[in-house]
């Protein structure tokens, strides 16, 4: 490629002028009014030029520069379009009365009062955090439990992580379908009714689904913690005489501190923006029959589903958007708490 | 090994296979299930009475060619959707990954660095909206069908991975000795030629973790598809035509767990063949 760097003068220099030139055209045709079909096809083809160009420019002294440029762009570009554009816009828009399309006015906090007016938000305020709380604490146990077993010196450890893992790989829609199947059918020769029709034991239902799915997964991180401490530190606590309960406490717990962390910060990140098994298993619904002096249909609908809901099925996208707002503030809050607290544990550890 | 430490060992391994048994029951009634009629599953859901081959070939052949589901068209979509995105985020995020590492003494370089990192923290929820809107806007001006098309939505997975890509292959290259680039620039490599002869080849075992994080996340996702797509668009991921199946099928289990045990087996086969793999490469993509 670089050694005809001489000669690419020429076609560097018309493959940027004809890349721009597609590009303003295509767009240009746009705000014309146009419906040329391949306005698309003309776009992708100047960019395209565009880049080829900018390679091709004869110059050894920037050319190292030019290369990270075109390295950076795409990603950066998606990464723009995808996530910087619509969290600044929606921001934005969650201060104004947006209909998804379009937006008439500004209306300053008004949706963000509004929500806080309205008893279902709170409620699905009040279980998410009931929801992480109880999830973070059980499916950390449990996982660390399981990792425990599955790093002792019984047999079949190896089928035993597999099995134990293989509910991660099932998405939360499939599996939320299959566990209301286990509930509206299977358990009920137990429960009698069913647990998805009662709020409270629907909420532990949407629990065990998500220790179910979830612990293995954690478990497998466990593990790698559990086997990184190292042998003879165990090799000497048991020659002091440390039996397997002191062991465990004052060895191998403080010398997996950073994977507890790890864990943690997983466990209360995706319990937070739970939303799938959620939607499968009952769809937020449940009965309430006194909050805040009103009666609830919503039971069993946390916040990630709420917001969903408020927006796509009440088509109330500006309060909807303010309500993410205020879930992505929730949500860096906790997690910056956590990362604190942890830290600081470790440290004393 | 003393009698003692024996007994505890067949305890232990009886609770191991009772929490296996536990955690595999749910698959065992789906694929059990697949193979009855409606009115034997509602009647002895557990039992394998009133299991048939002929049965499932028969719930197979209502399934597979429902106009909602559309089994072997979602599939393909899932499929093209997944490895387009993985590739392009392999390769985009490589490469960017490596500029930033290589320029890591420069403000810019840390700037977008840090913007990657801080925007993991961003829930999805936040920019699904106006994401929606931003993608219809983007798709008109430029005259390319954003949403409810498999290039709009290989585009925003590249955005939306590209994060986590650069954060994971960032810490990777960094640990590259440079000087195996000067030597290459010495004689007379090209830096993009430095990349992909030297580097890229370099970072296959990283590559594969953030492929496999990536690929777990894109395959089951179902929220940012059902929006971009729409439940009863043409183009329709593998959960997405799960979801809209069974909106059409309320309660007709024989149906809906078929469409389930459909949804799960291709998983299931990627996971037979790389199970090390995936499991590895999960951890250490969360150790990370």
């Amino acid at each position: 490629m670089r050694t005809n760097e001489q000669g690419n003068k020429g076609l560097s220099f018309i493959l940027l002028v004809a890349g721009i030139a597609a590009m303003v055209i295509a767009l240009g045709l746009d705000l014309a009014g146009s419906s040329f079909a391949l306005r698309g096809e003309l776009l992708i083809a100047g960019i395209v030029c565009f880049f080829i160009g900018l390679y091709q420019i004869p110059s050894k002294k920037h050319h190292r520069k030019i290369v990270y440029f075109i390295f950076l762009f795409p990603l950066l570009f998606t990464f723009a379009v995808t996530v910087i554009i619509p969290l600044v816009l929606g921001i934005g828009y969650s201060f104004t009365d947006w209909t998804g399309i379009r937006f008439t006015q500004f209306v300053g906090l008004s949706n963000y009062t509004s929500m806080f007016k309205d008893p279902a938000f709170i409620w699905s305020i009040l279980i998410t955090f009931l929801f992480v709380v109880f999830n973070m604490i059980l499916v950390n146990l449990i996982a660390f439990l399981l990792a425990l077993l599955c790093t002792s010196t019984i047999k079949g450890i190896g089928f035993f992580r597999t099995a134990y893992f293989l509910p991660n790989l099932i998405g939360g829609i499939v599996l939320g379908y299959i566990w209301q199947f286990v509930f509206s059918n299977v358990l009920i020769s137990i429960t009698k009714t069913s647990w998805l029709s009662q709020t409270k034991m629907a909420m532990v239902a949407i629990i065990i689904v998500y220790i179910w799915q979830y612990a293995g997964y954690i478990m497998l991180i466990y593990i790698t913690g559990l086997t990184q401490v190292p042998g003879d530190v165990l090799e000497a606590a048991s020659i002091d005489g440390a039996n397997g309960i002191q062991t465990l406490f004052n060895i191998k717990i403080p010398m997996i501190a950073s994977t507890i962390t790890i864990c943690t910060f997983l466990t209360l990140t995706s319990a937070f923006k739970q939303f799938d098994v959620n939607m499968a298993l009952t769809n937020g619904a449940g009965s309430v029959p006194n909050f805040m002096g009103n009666y609830l249909s919503n039971g069993t609908q946390m916040l990630a589903l709420n917001i969903y809901n408020t927006a796509i099925a009440k088509n109330s996208y500006a309060l909807g958007q303010a309500k993410a707002v205020l879930f992505f503030i929730i949500l860096a809050c906790v997690s910056l708490i956590q990362v604190r607290v942890s830290n600081k544990k470790e440290v004393e550890m | 090994m003393s009698k003692e430490t024996k007994i505890k060992k067949w305890i232990l391994f009886a609770v191991g296979v009772l929490i296996a048994l536990y955690v595999l029951f749910p698959f065992y009634l789906v694929v059990m299930n697949s193979f009855k009629a409606q009115t034997s599953i509602v009647e002895s859901p557990v039992s394998l009475a009133g299991a048939s081959f002929h049965q499932f070939v028969e719930n197979l052949g209502k399934v597979v060619n429902n106009s909602n589901f559309n089994f072997w068209y979602a599939l393909l979509t899932s499929v093209v959707i997944t490895v387009v995105s993985l590739v392009l985020l392999a390769v985009l995020g490589g490469m960017a990954a490596w500029v930033i590492s290589r320029n890591n003494k420069k403000k810019w370089a840390t700037a977008i660095y840090m913007v990657f990192i801080a925007s993991m923290i961003i829930p999805f929820q936040v920019v699904m909206l106006p994401l929606i809107s931003t993608f219809r806007d983007v798709g008109k001006f430029v005259g390319i069908s954003m949403l409810q098309s498999i290039p709009g939505i290989v585009f925003a997975y590249c955005g939306f991975g590209g994060a986590m890509t650069v954060f994971i292959l960032t810490g990777f290259i960094k640990g590259i000795p440079y000087e195996l680039e000067e030597a290459a620039g010495i004689d007379g490599c090209s830096p993009e030629g430095t990349f992909f002869r030297i580097i890229f080849p370099l970072l296959k075992p990283v590559i594969t973790t953030v492929t496999i994080l990536n690929g777990m996340w894109i395959w089951n996702d179902y929220l940012l598809p059902s929006l971009m797509l729409g439940q009863n668009g043409k183009v329709k991921t593998l959960p997405v035509a799960v979801q809209a199946f069974v909106g059409s099928y309320v309660k007709q289990w024989d149906l809906i767990l078929t469409a389930a045990l459909l949804a799960i087996v291709p998983m299931i086969i990627i996971f037979m063949f790389g199970q090390k793999q995936i499991m590895t490469g999960m951890v250490e993509g969360a150790v990370k």
